[in-house]
Order: structure tokens, then C-alpha cells, then sequence
């Protein structure tokens, strides 16, 4: 299905322009303009769902013109079942972001709601892009508004931790364009102009040794945006470092973009090399889900908590994907790879309303308290009940209780993996105890207790914005968990399709 | 009314309540919550009664049907839907009685209490859990409802979250479930990977095929596939039921209020892996090696945990100990195969344990929540009513004939003796010598608190008096099945055709039907009874304690200071707490401390992120002494840029 007028264009653009209008208008005007635009394109993004023609796994709402006819390169946009559901993820957690900048921020108020229209702007056009080149302008630019949110706006070790997300990101997207490049040049014919539209990398014929270079491209420029172990180290410093709404964007979308890559490129594009690697991608996976689920269990800073437990998290993501290849070698076909792919997408999704939560939960706290330390909080359910209750609920879905989003996924991801290989899902479903542990060991540190100091004695309750935002969030996570039918249905097409493609060898 | 509506009706009326209670029960007040709740419970077990009604009585057809699609991947159909049939018409009838005493009594036992709106949302919600996993036609939902009243334990565990012991004993009690739990979903991932369905039936259905196949876990090594499954499924049976090892979590659970401690933590949750395991017996039929380490873990737990509760002196804990013990025997039911025979000791159990919390409850009370039974003594005359209740439910405990629990645990220990699955004279000898140490720690119980000396002080005694109507009606309602439901039930439950093709038992395992052809009803059970091993080993212990703590208690004292070692381990409870802390909490937190100082921060942060930055720095310093801003240093690198183009030029070509 489609509609008459240019949607993707326009969820991309109108937040970039309210950005930029925020940026020439004063300080008042800046909260309500950064408000209605982001509901507006919130409200815009919905044909997205509606509209959506869940039968096909064609690209839809497909725009197409040319941009630089030299390199053959395209302004092409259009969406699956696997990208819409993030488009979506996208502009709701903006308005909610918008919302949670509107007292805690006091210096710069306009840049700091522009940095956010912007950024979801070239999110949306990540997500959207399907010309490599336009692909890689909107993911190289989306560094640039972070790297100002934690910057500017950033606790005292921003500078550390903004040159370290940078370098990272920076260091991994480089060998993502050569690849690029590389798969231009190559689907460049005697007579034929080359291509720079991911549909047609998907079926360009590429050897093995090719594969395994521009897989090793990709890994670096995706794992480094999951992020995956052993190169995640830059996610706890950055969290801690960037104002609330930075972490929620960086936790509920900006990871999702690395697994979104995997799906959109690593797994078309290179599926062989995929095949042979897929080991080491599994391997990195699990350590993130053991690992890191450890690691997260004896931070003293909250922040620093949730960010671990985001890459424990991730790793099912990664996991789920790549364990495709250990059952088309068992079974011979794709049908039983579904549970797996399905159950990383749908983790994305839980993931964003889960984190983009427990980063607000915390924001709530440090605005009051200016404190991340869980050992300067206990006993907050005394003061602030209505606040913990939320927090408590939280903290579940981040465990994976049935009946919450953060359950879904992992159990379709774990029931998936067993199909591969029982350790897979040993180790993945450790994360039942690991995950609790460290999750409630804090509620526990935090939320319980007596009144710990006279700090927390002067708390007060959630405002009635902050009560919007958070139980906004519990509806999502309720909604999702309870029933993930509509979420799931949308993807079947596009990843069926997908895993067909991708069992079928290209030497 | 059509039955469909009626089946959607009993979990959604508790469900309502506790959303009324929780969300607007600061608004509505505390009377109106408790009303709402109350209503919900009412409402669902006058609808159970009904289905009682239509199902045993009437006789209907089995009622097995889907009541929403919550997602379809990979052509798997994962759904809510409801199985109604004679296995679940009992529990539902056993759930939504005891739910329903236990939130009346709440009434008088929280009366004090600020969080009161919160504790009856929390009990109705539990109530809701509980019968989603009771009416579950399939193992999604299973696990929904599993984790569901995991949830609601943790909360009411902590209800009094300001006391650091509540909240120590809530972490652990999720964190030890969900260790169970962990087996159990992997259990589950195994029946989907084996049959690719999670619909109870299509799986049962299946039950030869998964049989027929083996799992090579360990690579060379193939096990037969049903055993893999069916043990990680008691795996999280271990976990709910608390069976040793993973039991440590339910004596610390009693951190809760009572009236909690009696629904979740004796009556119904801890059930659910019982309840799981005989919904499950078309599986476990078809593993003996699995029946054997079911049989043998409840053994162990029958027997050994029964021993704890002669060392404590907190009245809930005696309790506590004791339900560990029982369901050791319900277990044990499990493994002999005698699946109806755990359920009707579930029945019975859910009864009469739920009445001696209650009443445990009520002794609390009137104490002003002491809870030591050494200040405590001579209640009888101030509390008549828990007195005689207490005395019902003690009855029942310790198997007296013609007492409810004299039916279901003389059930259970005819069917083990019976039972030719491997471990079973263990079992045997376990739930022999279970009897004896049951009825000691019962009567010790029950003369510590009711009998003798009254070593309360002097102002608690002034204010004892017997508790209101809330709390004792109930405790009288509870104690009416406590006493006569055996004799009733144990005829159609155990030997007659009631569970049908709800539980499946192969004829070789069928150690029941071998008690069956010497059982004639149950007054001939009452009178063959007392002439046998349990009716003496228990009055045995009855008379030892009333002789330790009645007549003799220098003797008690004297035993208790010369079995040093044996004394010491019973309180310390065998160092599985004193373990689990060092081993696996403090272990978790070594090995994170470890992987992050060493993993995160030295080697990939210490190393190669700052290690590579410092290189990027230590080389743009020599770059930069390069660059030195004299000409003659640049004309010089040229020259020598040249020469070196020129050579490389001249002697490759």
C-alpha cells in the first residue's frame, strides 16, 4: 500500500526543519515548538503502521530520485516490516525525550531540543535510507547532535566520554564505507554504471574471500553501535556522561541501528561469509549475555547498570540473527530460523521502552538527588511510592516477566537458539537469573530499605509530566507484552523473505 | 449463563478487584478496597463451584479452547487459552476456597497496617495468576502464570519494605525461583524444539515421538530426549515447590504477613510444580530415570526438612519447615507415579495448612506480633476457638484416621510402598520416618504455644483475648474440610475414575490401582489404619513431645546440649544458606568484580582503547617534532623522500 503524499520524506525533513527553526528561535518558544514538532511527526509516522501492507515483503512507500548521477547515487527511501516498527520506536521516544528535557535542562534550551529533532530526523532516514550513500550520510550525521547532547549538555567527564564514542563510531563506520565503495566498484560493468542501492548489493555475486572483508567491515561498524563485547566499553562512559535524554535516544534507538545493519546488510549482503563467521558472532553474543550480566551485577553507579545491562540485552539481538545459520545447516531449510530473527527484532523494540525507561527512572532520581550512586539512595518507595511502583514494574520487564515487553524476545530468542544448539540456549536463558539479579539487587538497594539519609526524606513524588512520560512507557511495555501480535505480524513478509535470501549461497 | 463466559469470568473478577484496589484504592478507601477484592474472590469461587458443578457432577466434556492468539512466529500458534477439565476444577475450587478465607481474614490481620489497600490488591492479583496458571492449556501461559505468582510472592514477601530482612528474603525467593525457572524454560524450548508446539495436547499427543528421540547434550553422549525434557521441567518444579536444593527461599518467604505465608506460601503457589508435574504426566510417565530423581528429591525433602522444623522457635517457621516437608510428599506421590494421590494430598494439604497459618496468624495477633514460641504458652484458655481449630489442623497434619490428612499421606505411603521405581525404598523409609518427626514437631509446636506455662509477659497477658470474627470464621470454614474432606473425596479422587484422562499412568506404574484392590471405602481405611506403622510412629510423636515439653522439658534441654553437632547443623540448616551466600552470591559478585576490573577496565578499556590512543599520541608527538617549522628539515625529508621513490622506482622495474 501507499500513499499520496511523500511520508518518509516528511517524517525525515519536518523534524530536521523544527530543529532548525528552534535553533533561530528564542529560548521560550523552544519547548512548545520542540513539542509539537515531535508529536506532529510522531502522529505522521502512524500511516507508517496503518498503511503498512503486511503481505509483501516488497520495500513500501518507496521514494526514488536521482542525487548525484555521476555515482549513480539515489535520494531512495522505503521500508520493511523489519525497519517500519523502529521508524516508529523512533518518533515516540522523541516526544517522550522532548517532554523528559523540559525542566532538567536549563542552559541552552533551543540547541538542546534541536540536537533532538535533528537527530531523529537522520534516524528516521537510517532507518529508511536505501541507497548506501545516503545510508552512510544519515549514519555518519547522526554522530554529530550526540556528540553535542553529551558534550554540551554532559556530566563532568564529558570530554572523555564524547572523544570515546567518537573515535569508536568513527573508527568502525570508516571501513564500512570503503566496503561500500568496494561494492560499487565491483557491481560497476564495462558498460553498466555501478549501483549504490542496497537492494541491489543484496544479489550482487560476491567470492568468499570478498565476503569475509566487507563482513569484517560491516562487523566492526555495527558491533561498535550495539554494542557488542569486546567493543562495548564506550557505552557505560557515554551513558553516564550524557544528560537523560541522551541516553534514552542512545539505548532505546541508536543501538538498535547497529542490529538493524546486520539485518539489512551483514546478512544479504555477505550471507556466506555470514555462515562461516557466524560462530564468532554467536560466541560475542553470549559473552555480552554472561559477561557482561556479571559485570553489570557490582556497578554502584545506576546508569552505568542499565548500560551494561543493555548490552546483556543486545546480545540477544545478535544472537537470535546469527544462530540462523546453525539451523539451516540442521534442518536443511529457513522456516525454523523465524523464531530467532522475529524474537532479536522484537527484543530491539522491548529494549528501547525498557531502557529508554529505566534511563528516565534514573533521570528522576538525579534530577532530585544529583546522584547516580545507588549507595546514596534506599528506602526511596517511602517518599516517592508512586515513583517506585513504576521503577519496580520497570526493573521486572527488565528481567523478562511474562506479561511485560522484556519477555517476549528473550523467550522467542532462547526457544530459538535451543534449535541450534542447547548451550546456545543454556547460556542465553542464564540471563533469567543474572538478569534479575542485577536488575532487583538494585531495586532492592534503592527502592527498599528504610529512609537511607535525609535526602531521601526530602524527596518528592513524580510530577504529573513525569508521571505521563513513565506511564506512557508502562502502557507500551504492558501493551507489547501481553500481546505482541500486531508487532509481530508486520514483520513475518519482509523476514521470511530475508532468510530465504540469505540461505542461499552466493558462490 | 454460557460456560465459556463463566471461565473467562473467574480469573477476570480477582484481576478486577486488584486493579481497583491498586490503582484507586487510595482514592476508594480501605473498606471499599477490601470490599472489591473480596467480591472478585466471591465471585470466582461461586463460578468454580459451578464449574464444579458442570464438570464432576454433570459429567460435561472436557473444555479445552484457545481465548486469544498472543502471536504466531515460524507457524507456532503461542496463545491464552483456557483446558477445563476434573484435574483443574479441583484446584480452582481449592484456590478460590482458600483465597477467599484468606482475604476475609485479612481484614482483622492487616487492620493496622498503611499498606493495607496494597496488600489486597496484591493477594487478589495473586489470585488472578494463580488460576491462569491452573486453567492453562498450554505451556506459555504455564509459564505466564508461573512467573506471574512468582512475582506477586516477591512483592508480598516484601510487603514491609522498610525491613531490611523482608527485602533480603524477597531477592532471594525470586532469585532461587528463578534459577528453577531456568530449567523450566529450557524445558519448554526443548518441547517446542521436539514437537513444535506448545499446546498441552498437541504435545501429549506427541509424547511417543519425543520418547523415541535422543539429545546429545554432551556431543557422543545421546540421553533419552524425554528425560532431558521432563527433568529440566521439575527443575522449575523444584523451584516453585521448593524441593531440596532450591528450597531456601520459602522459610525466609515467612518475612511476608501471615495470611500470605497461608495462600502463597502453604495453599497454592507452592503447589503449582506439584499441580505442574501431574498435568505433565503423559511426559513423565514415559521417563522412569526422571520418576526416580522426582521420587528421590521428594524423599529428601520430605524427610530432612521436617527435621529443621524441631529446632525453631518461631511459631511461622515450624510451619514453614513443615510445608517444605509436605510437599516433599507430594512429590514423592509424583515420582511413585500416584499423580492423583499428590493432587488429593494438595487438596487436603491446601486445607489444613492454610488453617494452622491462619491460626498460627491469629496466635500472632493476640501476641502483638511476637512470634516466638518461647514466650508464648497456656493460650488455650484465652483463645478457645484457634485453640480447637489449631488442634483440627494439627490432626490433619500428622495423618490422625479419619482426618483429612490421614487419608492423602496414608495414600501416598501405600503407593510408594507399591511402587517399583528405582529409589523408592528410600522414599519409603523417608516418608515413614516422616510421620514420626511431623507429629513431634506439631505437637511440640502445638503444647509450646497452648499448653503449659504462660512465658509471656506480665502486659501481653493482660490484653490476650481470642481474635475477632474475621479472623476465626475463617479459621472455622478451613477447619470443617481440614477434618471430614478425606473421607469424601478419597474414594473417587484415588480409586475411582474422577481424574480420567486428565492424568495418564502407565499399568506398569500403576501403584495405586495395587492399593486399590485392598481398599474397601474409607471407614475400612479409618479402622485398618490404626494398627498400622504411621498410626504408631505418629502417636509416638505426639507422645514424645508432649513428654519433652510437657512433663520433661530438662530432657529436651539435656538432649539439645549434648548432640552438639547434630543441633548445630539443624539450626544452621545443613549450610545451604551459609553456602548458596559464599558460594554463589558472593562468587557472582567476585566473578563481576574480576571480569570488570580486569575485563572491561585494565584490558580492553586500559590497554587497547587508551593503550591505542596513547600509541596515536606517542606517534603524533614524533610527527610533530618532524614537524619543526625549519626549512631545511623539510628539504631534507624531501630529498630523502626522493631518493628512497627513485630507488624503489629504479629496482623494482
Amino acid at each position: 500500500m501507499s500513499l499520496e503524499w511523500p511520508i518518509l520524506s516528511v517524517v525525515i525533513w519536518l523534524p530536521v526543519l523544527g530543529g532548525l527553526l528552534l535553533l533561530i528561535s528564542g529560548e521560550r518558544a523552544a519547548r512548545p515548538i520542540a513539542l509539537i514538532t515531535s508529536v506532529a511527526t510522531f502522529i505522521l509516522t502512524l500511516p507508517l503502521y496503518s498503511h503498512f501492507d503486511s503481505s509483501t515483503a516488497k520495500m513500501q512507500f518507496v521514494e526514488k530520485m536521482p542525487w548525484i548521477d555521476h555515482f549513480n547515487v539515489h535520494y531512495y527511501l522505503g521500508i520493511d516490516g523489519i525497519s517500519m516498527p523502529l521508524i516508529l520506536l523512533t518518533s515516540f521516544t522523541t516526544v517522550l525525550v522532548v517532554l523528559a528535557g523540559w525542566e532538567s535542562i536549563k542552559s541552552r534550551v533551543s540547541q538542546y531540543m534541536a540536537s533532538f529533532l535533528i537527530m531523529e530526523g537522520i534516524m528516521i532516514g537510517v532507518f529508511s535510507a536505501l541507497d548506501a550513500v545516503l545510508f552512510y550520510v544519515f549514519w555518519e550525521a547522526m554522530l554529530i547532535p550526540m556528540f553535542l547532547i553529551i558534550g554540551v549538555w554532559g556530566g563532568p567527564r564529558r570530554v572523555y566520554a564524547t572523544i570515546k564514542f567518537f573515535l569508536y563510531t568513527f573508527l568502525g563506520s570508516v571501513f564500512m564505507l570503503v566496503a561500500l565503495i568496494y561494492m560499487y566498484m565491483h557491481s560497476q560493468g564495462i558498460q553498466t554504471q555501478g549501483t549504490f542501492s542496497i537492494l541491489d548489493f543484496h544479489a550482487l555475486s560476491l567470492g568468499r574471500v570478498e565476503q569475509i572483508y566487507i563482513f569484517f567491515a560491516f562487523l566492526l561498524a555495527f558491533a561498535v553501535k550495539v554494542p557488542m563485547w569486546p567493543v562495548h566499553t564506550w557505552l557505560p562512559d557515554a551513558h553516564v556522561e550524557a544528560p537523560t535524554g541522551g541516553s534514552v535516544i542512545l539505548a532505546a534507538i541508536m543501538l538498535k541501528i547497529g542490529g538493524y545493519g546486520f539485518l539489512r546488510f551483514s546478512l544479504p549482503i555477505t550471507p556466506d561469509a555470514s555462515n562461516e563467521l557466524s560462530w564468532l558472532i554467536i560466541l560475542m553474543s553470549l559473552v555480552a549475555v554472561v559477561y557482561i550480566g556479571f559485570v553489570a551485577l557490582i556497578q554502584s553507579d545506576m546508569k552505568k547498570l542499565i548500560a551494561y545491562s543493555s548490552i546483556a540485552h543486545m546480545g540477544f539481538v545478535t544472537l537470535g540473527f546469527f544462530i540462523a545459520y546453525d539451523i539451516f545447516d540442521k534442518t536443511g531449510g529457513w522456516e525454523k530460523a523465524v523464531l530467532g530473527v522475529e524474537g532479536g527484532l522484537v527484543q530491539m523494540i522491548s529494549h528501547g521502552f525498557i531502557s529508554g525507561a529505566l534511563f528516565l527512572c534514573v533521570g528522576v532520581l538525579y534530577d532530585r538527588m544529583h546522584s547516580r550512586n545507588i549507595n546514596d539512595y534506599g528506602g526511596v518507595a517511602n517518599t516517592m511510592p508512586v515513583f517506585a511502583a513504576l521503577m519496580v514494574f520497570f526493573a521486572m520487564s527488565n528481567a523478562g516477566l511474562p506479561g511485560t515487553s522484556g519477555f517476549v524476545g528473550e523467550f522467542m530468542v532462547i526457544i530459538g537458539s535451543f534449535q541450534a544448539n542447547f548451550w546456545y540456549a543454556f547460556l542465553a536463558a542464564t540471563t533469567l537469573i543474572l538478569g534479575a539479579a542485577y536488575t532487583l539487587w538494585m531495586v532492592k538497594r534503592t527502592i527498599y530499605g528504610e529512609v537511607a539519609n535525609d535526602n531521601v526524606a526530602a524527596l518528592k513524588d513524580l510530577n504529573g509530566r513525569e508521571f505521563v512520560i513513565l506511564s506512557t512507557l508502562a502502557v507500551a511495555v504492558l501493551v507489547l507484552g501481553l500481546w505482541p501480535a500486531p508487532l509481530v505480524d508486520v514483520m513475518h513478509a519482509s523476514v521470511a523473505n530475508l532468510l530465504q535470501h540469505v540461505s542461499v549461497s552466493k558462490l | 449463563m454460557n460456560m465459556e463466559n463463566i471461565y473467562l469470568a473467574i480469573p477476570l473478577a480477582p484481576l478486577f478487584g486488584a486493579i481497583v484496589a491498586g490503582l484507586f484504592g487510595w482514592k476508594i478507601g480501605r473498606a471499599a478496597s477490601h470490599w472489591v477484592t473480596i467480591l472478585g474472590v466471591a465471585v470466582a469461587f461461586a463460578l468454580s463451584m459451578l464449574v464444579f458443578k458442570h464438570i464432576v457432577i454433570d459429567g460435561a466434556e472436557t473444555y479445552n479452547k484457545t481465548v486469544y492468539v498472543w502471536m504466531i512466529s515460524q507457524g507456532i500458534q503461542f496463545e491464552i487459552g483456557f483446558l477445563i477439565d476434573k484435574l483443574t476444577t479441583v484446584m480452582l475450587v481449592v484456590v478460590t476456597f482458600v483465597s477467599l478465607m484468606v482475604h476475609i481474614y485479612t481484614i482483622g490481620y492487616m487492620k493496622e497496617d498503611p499498606g493495607y489497600q496494597r496488600f489486597f490488591s496484591y493477594i487478589a492479583l495473586f489470585t488472578f495468576s494463580m488460576l491462569m496458571l491452573v486453567m492453562s492449556n498450554n505451556f506459555l501461559q504455564l509459564f505466564f502464570g508461573w512467573e506471574a505468582v512468582g512475582l506477586v510472592s516477591y512483592l508480598l514477601i516484601g510487603f514491609w519494605f522498610k525491613r531490611e530482612t523482608a527485602i533480603y528474603a524477597n531477592l532471594k525467593a525470586f532469585l532461587v525461583n528463578r534459577v528453577g525457572d531456568f530449567g523450566f524454560l529450557l524445558g519448554i524450548a526443548a518441547i517446542v524444539y521436539f514437537t513444535g508446539s506448545l499446546d498441552y495436547m498437541t504435545v501429549f499427543g506427541q509424547a511417543d515421538t519425543i520418547a523415541s528421540q535422543n539429545i546429545e547434550i554432551f556431543a557422543g553422549v545421546p540421553w533419552s530426549a524425554m528425560t532431558v525434557v521432563c527433568i529440566l521441567l521439575f527443575i522449575g518444579a523444584m523451584g516453585k515447590s521448593a524441593q531440596v536444593p532450591l528450597h531456601v527461599w520459602l522459610p525466609d518467604s515467612m518475612e511476608g504477613p501471615t495470611p500470605i505465608s497461608a495462600l502463597i506460601h502453604a495453599a497454592t503457589m507452592v503447589t503449582a510444580g506439584i499441580f505442574m508435574v501431574a498435568r505433565m504426566s503423559p511426559l513423565f510417565e514415559l521417563s522412569a530415570t526422571a520418576l526416580s530423581v522426582v521420587i528421590t528429591i521428594g524423599a529428601i525433602t520430605a524427610l530432612f526438612m521436617g527435621l529443621l522444623g524441631l529446632v525453631q522457635h518461631d511459631i511461622k517457621r515450624v510451619v514453614a519447615y513443615s510445608t517444605l516437608s509436605q510437599l516433599g510428599y507430594m512429590t514423592v506421590a509424583l515420582g511413585a507415579s500416584a499423580y492423583s494421590a499428590a493432587i488429593f494430598h494438595l487438596m487436603t494439604h491446601a486445607f489444613f495448612k492454610a488453617l494452622l497459618f491462619l491460626g498460627a496468624g491469629s496466635v500472632i495477633i493476640a501476641m502483638h506480633h511476637v512470634q516466638d514460641m518461647r514466650e508464648m504458652g497456656g493460650l488455650k484458655k484465652y483463645m478457645p476457638i484457634t485453640y480447637w481449630t489449631s488442634l483440627i489442623g494439627s490432626l490433619a497434619l500428622i495423618g490422625f484416621p479419619g482426618f483429612s490428612g490421614f487419608f492423602s499421606k496414608d495414600a501416598i505411603i501405600e503407593a510408594v510402598a507399591h511402587s517399583d521405581i528405582a529409589g523408592s525404598g528410600f522414599a519409603y523409609a523417608a516418608v515413614l520416618g516422616g510421620v514420626f518427626i511431623t507429629a513431634l514437631y506439631s505437637f511440640r509446636m502445638f503444647f509450646l504455644v497452648f499448653h503449659g506455662q504462660e512465658r509471656m509477659d506480665e502486659h501481653t497477658r493482660e490484653h490476650l483475648h481470642e481474635t475477632p470474627a474475621v479472623v476465626t470464621v475463617p479459621l472455622i470454614l478451613l477447619a470443617i474440610p481440614s477434618a471430614i474432606v478425606g473421607w469424601y473425596t478419597i474414594g473417587p479422587m484415588l480409586f475411582g475414575d474422577y481424574f480420567g484422562a486428565s492424568i495418564f499412568v502407565l499399568p506398569e506404574h500403576n501403584a495405586l490401582a495395587a492399593v486399590g484392590e485392598s481398599w474397601h471405602g474409607p471407614a475400612g481405611m479409618v479402622t485398618h489404619g490404626v494398627m498400622q506403622p504411621p498410626f504408631v510412629l505418629a502417636m509416638l510423636g505426639v507422645f514424645t513431645a508432649w513428654f519433652l515439653y510437657m512433663k520433661r522439658p530438662d530432657i529436651a534441654e539435656s538432649i539439645k546440649n549434648k548432640s552438639g553437632l547434630l543441633y548445630t547443623m539443624l539450626v544452621e540448616k545443613y549450610g545451604f544458606d551459609r553456602f548458596n551466600e559464599i558460594v554463589f552470591a558472593g562468587g557472582a559478585r567476585g566473578l563481576g568484580n574480576l571480569f570488570w576490573r580486569n575485563g572491561d577496565v585494565r584490558l580492553i578499556d586500559g590497554l587497547i582503547v587508551n593503550g591505542s590512543a596513547k600509541t596515536v599520541g606517542w606517534i603524533s608527538g614524533i610527527i610533530r617534532n618532524v614537524q619543526s617549522g625549519y626549512l631545511y628539515h623539510y628539504a631534507f625529508a624531501m630529498i630523502l623522500g626522493l631518493l628512497g621513490l627513485l630507488s624503489w622506482v629504479i629496482y623494482s622495474s
